[in-house]
């Protein structure tokens, strides 16, 4: 087992000594806030020589992800951290990084988008990323996001695909907080040494010329998309395997999701990131009511964990759904989609309902929690109807 | 245009190219919308021509530059616009074909 240390750090502290100890090749990044002082620290680091980053300050987050293939393709262990409208103008960027399979961790410490322009937390950045076929992993707090870190590195490099670790803005990267931090040796050795070779087709293997970003017709297109569509399929069991090895190292052991009391609850809520502690705390005021309930939190957003979802909800009786972010579709917030395909399979078919919470760095209490439970048990035995399967949680009237 | 299409899952990873040359089994030059006609009185194989084709469609010798090849020159011009001595003209394809039918 590996010596370990606890420090007071903030997310963005914590997530930067993560960077420190990988020493990643390349860091290509431009700024925003909440994320500008993670890179910051990071600065730091490669000023002061200790780390071997290359740290490219490019015009653009469109250009940082540019540069972040161009490194990756090259076979160089590549970085980049955004947040809010900066993920919004990767967007287009992050679709080649997986097309083209190649491994990148993306930091989103996660901001709201504009308009109005907020630069605190909500989720809709995170939701631009959600069908750009990257791994999404969603952390709780500032020790997560730095173990995330650390396990994205080798999920990414093992499945072949980008991986994006989200941590709150400000709630997470800006409070201090514990953190267990590994030793560097233990770190290096989980991660294992970078080089060019760690992916099939490196463009600085000069001996083996290849193109990538080349064309494809409509008579190849289908089938390129279609191995991708395959190979995603496969990251469950890498993500399954790295979260067991960084067990081994760690002492925590992750899983696709985190339950808790859910084993005889009637009605489960369910959120990810930063609100999860909020949603336990409204769990026990609830407990302390003599409520059965209980709650899950998302820790792997994508691939989505459907069958742990499925069998987390096989016996409750009403669902609440806590979406950090709105799809304005008329149906409900990306994760309630999500639940709710879930359970295409399930034989019980608990009241799902949706709450859009948190919006914009909007603070939560379990009291909304709360709340919300109430209204779908209320729901759920026809004391309440509904218009809508989706309703805002904190608007002031 | 002929080619073996390989099934899925023998693409390779990311779609790339691992084989150099690809570009030679697509004939461009049925995109070509204008003809790149070379007066040969004029030509003094200069090579400029050769140093700016994007296609890589002009097959010359140390000394001499044959006629271009139309399997894969796109009709883009820029031999045209480049030629020190004029000897380039960019003629309408469906002139030519027209011609040649008459």
């Amino acid at each position: 087992m590996a010596t370990k240390k606890v420090v007071a750090l903030t997310g963005n502290q914590a997530a930067a000594e993560a960077m420190r100890q990988i020493n990643f090749d390349v860091a290509a990044v431009y700024p925003i806030s909440p994320q500008t002082e993670l890179m910051g620290f990071f600065a730091e680091y490669v000023a002061n020589g200790e780390v071997d980053t290359d740290m490219v300050a490019v015009e653009g987050e469109h250009s940082a992800m540019a540069a972040c293939i161009g490194a990756a393709a090259a076979g160089a262990r590549t970085i980049t951290a955004s947040a809010g409208p900066g993920i919004a103008y990767m967007v287009e960027n992050l679709y080649i990084a997986s097309g083209m399979r190649l491994p990148i961790v993306l930091l989103d410490v996660n901001r709201a988008l504009s308009a109005p322009l907020s630069i605190h937390c909500d989720h809709a950045d995170s939701m631009l990323t959600r069908d750009t076929s990257w791994i999404s992993l969603f952390a709780e707090n500032a020790q997560e996001a730095y173990h995330h870190i650390l396990m994205a590195v080798k999920i990414s490099e093992k499945a072949m695909f980008p991986i994006i670790v989200n941590y709150d803005g400000y709630i997470v990267s800006h409070s201090i907080e514990n953190v267990e931090l590994l030793d560097d040796e233990t770190v290096q050795n989980f991660v294992g040494p970078s080089g060019i070779h760690r992916i099939p087709y490196p463009l600085l293997d000069i001996d083996h010329p290849v193109t990538y970003g080349a064309t494809a017709q409509p008579d190849y297109y289908t089938e390129c998309k279609y191995q991708q569509h395959v190979d995603f399929l496969k990251v469950y069991d890498i993500v399954r395997e790295v979260f067991d090895e960084f067990a081994e190292i760690s002492g925590k052991k992750y899983d696709f999701i985190e339950e808790y009391q859910t084993e005889d609850a009637e009605y489960i809520g369910i959120s990810m990131g930063s609100s999860f502690g909020t949603l336990k705390d409204a769990v026990d005021k609830l407990r302390a009511q003599g409520k059965k309930v209980g709650a899950v939190k998302i820790t792997l957003f994508r691939p989505f964990p459907r069958k742990e979802i499925a069998k987390a909800l096989s016996k409750a009786k009403g669902v609440v759904v806590l979406d950090r972010a709105d799809s304005f579709d008329g149906i409900g917030g990306p994760l309630f989609k999500d639940v709710a395909a879930s359970l295409s399979d399930s034989e019980n078919k608990p009241l799902l309902h949706n709450f859009i919470y948190g919006l914009g760095g909007r603070e939560v209490h379990e009291e909304e929690f709360m709340k919300a439970f109430e209204r779908v048990e209320r729901l759920e035995k026809g004391i309440d109807t509904r218009e809508n399967l989706v309703e805002y949680l904190q608007v002031r009237e | 245009m002929s080619y073996e299409l390989k099934p899925w899952h023998e693409i390779p990873i990311g779609s790339i190219v691992p084989e150099p040359g690809s570009s030679r089994i697509n004939h461009t030059g049925s995109w070509r919308m204008l003809r790149p006609v070379l007066n040969y009185d004029k030509c003094t194989h200069c090579l400029i021509c050769w140093i700016f084709c994007p296609d890589d469609s002009i097959p010359v010798s140390s000394k001499e530059r044959y006629e271009t090849d139309f399997e894969y020159c796109k009709g883009c011009g820029i031999c045209a616009v480049e030629c020190p001595y004029d000897a380039l003209e960019m003629v309408p394809e469906m002139e030519i074909k027209l011609q040649e039918l008459e």
